[in-house]
């Protein structure tokens, strides 16, 4: 079962560059969270943050009764075991080929044989792909390849809170696809609490139960996906579009003289896109997570965008869901149409 | 990591930061983190299981780094050692004497001053320049998320290995430079092979020795230690490691010499001295 991860007035800044200030949220057990930034916001840093790599100014972030940044170090060492992390660029140890880089928190952390060993190596290198790569080193295959292997180690203990940093970049389209697929599977099968940082707008707009916005040292807005995707919020409206119209610019912000003219030419934000369905597991399972479409919508009384809901082969979810629902049962207990 | 730094003027402004970042940084700060980190690998050299494979590997790398430079740079020093001493003597009228003082050049001061530089330049080099990329790779944190100490894994036996191979670079600079004193002084300057021999401990004495291997030893905890530390906090992509590399020689040089001073003044206020 995942672990709810509350961050309280979290704080970070490297001498004097503030990265970002006061920022407050809590990633709900077992679901599935994006974060969302212009580049140099600072998400790598809230994901290291997390995890205790790098200590914030002030503020907290608990997991259970324990807040992270005032470990000590034997429990955080302890603590960390619940983690499992991709960072940006894979972070595989160059020294080992694939396959010892992947068993190697087995071997460090279990008493597994090593055939035992071999066999979730195997299973986990088969799941991203990367079968008959085991023998290679990291310097020698591609970005791609190195986060998907990276990914593979950070699954391979089974942690309760998997962290990933840009799990898409550097790949391809159809390959996102699956990796989107595979992360939202995971979630069904081990309830999970997922954090990704992302830049690609599809998987944001279609994958998690949650969005956050960090934008201009601060978290502009964390909440359900459809509050996001439905929300008029310049700054939200701008990134999850993936507009020029908006108050960010080429350097981070536009600064007034960009925003007049922009003004003046009468660029108007236009209307909002219809909010695509969210994945589901490829087995037809419901996870525990899972809320119904529209229920956000529904019980803050927004009305979702033309043509929302409705998926390539023109289901409608909306009209889909209480059949879906009553077909099967769902992974863990008490949800099906959402949490209460 | 590698992001250039976000504009000036959208950054908080603060009266201490420029201080902090300058000189206090430079002054207390830095010496304050490498005292805490040379603590910590202290507490975690003690954690079970020690790392045999990685010691090994690393003590097998740093001989095989330090070796053939070591031997290169003893045999001339050890030869002009002898000219310097041995002209000297002669004029002092004491050429009787020209073994003891040569091996006592050699063994106290010489060997050790050799021993630090080679350790410094090459291991520190190799030492820092590997963990720094490691560090900017993103190998470290990956260890620690993965819930392994670093310092334990990578420092400890990266610190014990260089001084295990210091001591035995010390023994190997006294005796090539030993050696290449007594050809030179024999065969080049006509000095009789029974004179140099017999007075071989005319001056010398065993806690010589000892103390020579004693610097040794800490040269070379110092050297890893002080490269370990810039490697570990190197940042800014492969220019960061070049910068690491470069400022580990020159620090670590620089503790070694001054340490080189403190152990001699020491052992010759806590050791008798043999008279002529
Ligand atoms: N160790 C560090 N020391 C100093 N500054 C740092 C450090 N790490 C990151 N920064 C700064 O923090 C800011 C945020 O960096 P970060 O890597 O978190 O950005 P990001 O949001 O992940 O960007 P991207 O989407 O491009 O990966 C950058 O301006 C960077 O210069
Ligand atoms: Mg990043």
């Amino acid at each position: 079962m995942g672990v709810e991860i509350r961050v309280d007035g979290l704080t970070k800044s490297f001498g004097r560059q503030v990265i970002w200030e006061d920022v407050t949220l809590t990633l709900p057990a077992g679901e599935i969270s994006v974060m969302l930034g212009p580049s140099g916001t600072g998400k790598s840093v809230f994901l290291k943050t997390l995890v205790g790599l790098l200590k914030p100014d002030r503020g907290h972030c608990w997991i259970g009764d324990r807040d992270m940044p005032h470990l000590r170090e034997h429990d955080l060492y302890e603590t960390r075991k619940l983690f499992g992390v991709l960072f940006q660029d894979g972070a595989l140890f160059g020294s080992m080929n694939l396959f010892d880089n992947i068993a190697f928190p087995l071997r460090e952390h279990t008493n597994k044989s090593e055939s035992a060993v071999k066999k979730i190596v195997m299973e986990k290198m088969e799941m991203v792909g990367l079968v008959g790569a085991e023998r290679k080193l990291p310097g020698e295959i591609s970005g791609g390849m190195r986060k998907r292997a990276g990914l593979a180690r950070a699954l391979v203990l089974e942690p309760e809170i998997i962290l990933c940093d840009e799990p898409d970049s550097g790949l391809d389209p159809v390959r996102t696809a699956y990796l989107n697929q595979l992360i939202v599977d995971l979630n069904a099968e081990t309830n999970a609490t997922f954090l990704i940082v992302t830049h690609d707008i599809n998987t944001a707009r279609t994958v998690p139960d949650n969005i956050g916005l960090l934008f201009r040292r601060e978290l502009v807005m964390f909440g359900p996906r459809e509050m996001l995707l439905s929300s008029e919020e310049p700054v939200v409206r701008q990134f999850l579009n993936a507009r020029k119209v908006g108050p960010i610019g080429m350097s981070e912000e536009k600064d007034v003289s960009e925003l007049e003219a922009e003004a003046r030419m009468g660029h108007d934000p236009g209307v909002l896109p219809p909010i695509p369905p969210q994945l589901m597991p490829a087995d037809g399972r419901l996870r525990a997570a899972q809320r119904a479409p529209g229920e956000w919508l529904r019980a803050h009384g927004v009305t979702p965008p033309a043509g929302s809901f409705v998926d390539e082969q023109g289901r409608d979810w909306l009209e889909e869901w209480p059949r879906y629902v009553a077909e099967r049962t769902p992974v863990a207990g008490g949800a099906g149409g959402g949490r209460p | 990591m590698t992001q250039a730094p976000e504009r000036e003027s959208e950054t908080k402004p603060s009266r201490l930061a420029p201080v902090a970042d300058g000189a206090v940084n430079v002054i207390f700060r830095e010496p304050g983190r490498f005292f805490a980190m040379s603590l910590d690998t202290a507490r975690a050299a003690f954690k079970w299981p020690f790392q045999w494979q990685e010691f090994l590997q690393q003590a097998w790398f740093i001989v095989s780094v330090t070796v053939a430079p070591t031997i290169m740079v003893a045999i001339p020093f050890g030869a002009i050692l002898s000219l310097q001493v041995g002209n000297l003597i002669r004029q002092l009228g004491a050429q009787s004497q020209t073994g003891s003082t040569a091996v006592l050049a050699i063994v106290r001061e010489a060997s050790p001053i050799v021993t630090a530089l080679l350790i410094a330049a090459a291991a520190g080099s190799a030492i820092c320049a590997d963990l720094g990329a490691r560090k900017i790779r993103e190998e470290i944190d990956a260890m620690e998320v993965l819930g392994i100490n670093p310092l334990h894994r990578l420092v400890v036996p990266r610190v014990l290995a260089c001084a295990f191979v210091g001591l035995f670079l010390n023994g190997i600079v006294s005796v090539v430079g030993i050696a290449g004193g007594y050809i030179f002084n024999v065969m080049l300057q006509g000095g009789t092979p029974g004179a140099y021999m017999s007075s071989f401990s005319g001056l010398a004495q065993l806690p010589d020795l000892y103390q020579a291997e004693v610097k040794a030893l800490v040269f070379g905890v110092t050297a890893a230690l002080v490269a370990s530390y810039k490697g570990l906090t190197a940042s800014g992509g492969p220019k960061g490691v070049g910068d690491a590399v470069n400022q580990t020689v020159v620090i670590a040089a620089m503790a070694l010499f001054v340490e080189n001073f403190v152990l001699s003044a020491l052992y010759f206020q806590l050791v008798p001295q043999k008279g002529m």
